[in-house]
């Protein structure tokens, strides 16, 4: 049974946070041509929910894949702290330079993640807004 | 290959405890899930059955008769009870989301006259859910 089920453990975390689609290799007239009101200078924000996916043997004393308690700390630590009522593109140095779209943030937030140590980040979701989702599952 | 989903919900209670660890490590490991008289969730179910149209009738496999299944493999057998005690296939193993989900498998699995169950996500909460495939059949980013 164990050799041909697949099971994996699904979280939804949420925060909020302001982003502003601007590129600096592109022109003002392009920067408003391609994001539109994304771009306005100020930013604009959006409530976030990340759905992530660990996969790994459910370990037989606790029937679980990964603790809940091990998994929040370090999902908080990694990345709802340092995301959470901040602007993206001022506060968090990965954004310095790429635009934060909702897809860049997706690859970033599984890089962040896939160093958890007790079971394998199998996949990341990205709600930007709950009619826009984006989903990454590494290379 | 078409992929058909249905919903369902039930509520049950549970507790965390494995009689192999002591009373300070059940604690330390499962915390208020350790609590003695349990607790309780609203469980909402996905099932997921994954095959060809029957050119007849257009469907996969008639809603009616998944409906009848799922109500008697798993509402029947889960709804208001205690997941510890009163369902016994969970007998032996701590009730989490993983565990339960996989207990749903292999009830559903054998009992799909047409298609082939695909996937049974479990959600205990909206923000807590495991997914039970068959190795290799999930997705890769969805």
């Amino acid at each position: 049974m164990k050799d041909t089920l697949q099971v994996e453990l699904g979280r939804r975390y949420h925060f909020a946070a302001s982003h502003r689609l601007h590129s600096g290799k592109l022109s003002e007239e392009e920067n408003c041509r391609i994001f539109g009101k994304c771009s306005n200078p100020y930013g604009h924000g959006h409530n976030y929910t990340v759905e992530v996916r660990f996969s790994g043997d459910v370990n037989p004393a606790t029937g679980m894949i990964a603790n809940l308690a091990d998994l929040d700390a370090f999902v908080n630590e990694q990345v709802i702290e340092p995301f959470d009522h901040r602007s993206l593109q001022e506060e968090v140095p990965e954004f310095r330079e790429s635009v934060p779209t909702t897809e860049n943030l997706c690859i970033e937030i599984f890089r962040r993640l896939k160093s958890f140590p007790i079971a394998k980040l199998a996949s990341v979701r990205v709600e930007e807004t709950s009619n826009n989702s984006f989903a990454y599952a590494g290379e | 290959m078409v992929y058909l989903t249905r919903k369902l919900e039930f509520s049950a209670s549970h507790l965390y405890h494995n009689p192999a660890l002591s009373a300070e490590e059940n604690r330390r490991v499962f915390g208020k899930c350790n609590n003695p008289h349990g607790h309780g969730h609203n469980y909402t179910l996905e099932v997921t059955i994954a095959g060809e149209l029957n050119p007849v009738t257009g469907m996969v496999l008639d809603l009616k008769e998944l409906k009848e299944i799922l109500d008697r493999e798993i509402t029947q057998r889960m709804d208001h009870r205690f997941l510890n005690y009163e369902v016994a296939e969970l007998k032996g193993q701590i009730p989490t989301c993983e565990n339960v989900a996989r207990v749903i498998w292999n009830l559903l699995e054998p009992k799909i006259p047409q298609g082939h169950l695909h996937r049974v996500r479990l959600y205990e909460s909206a923000d807590l859910f495991a997914d039970c495939y068959r190795h290799g059949a999930r997705e890769t980013a969805s």
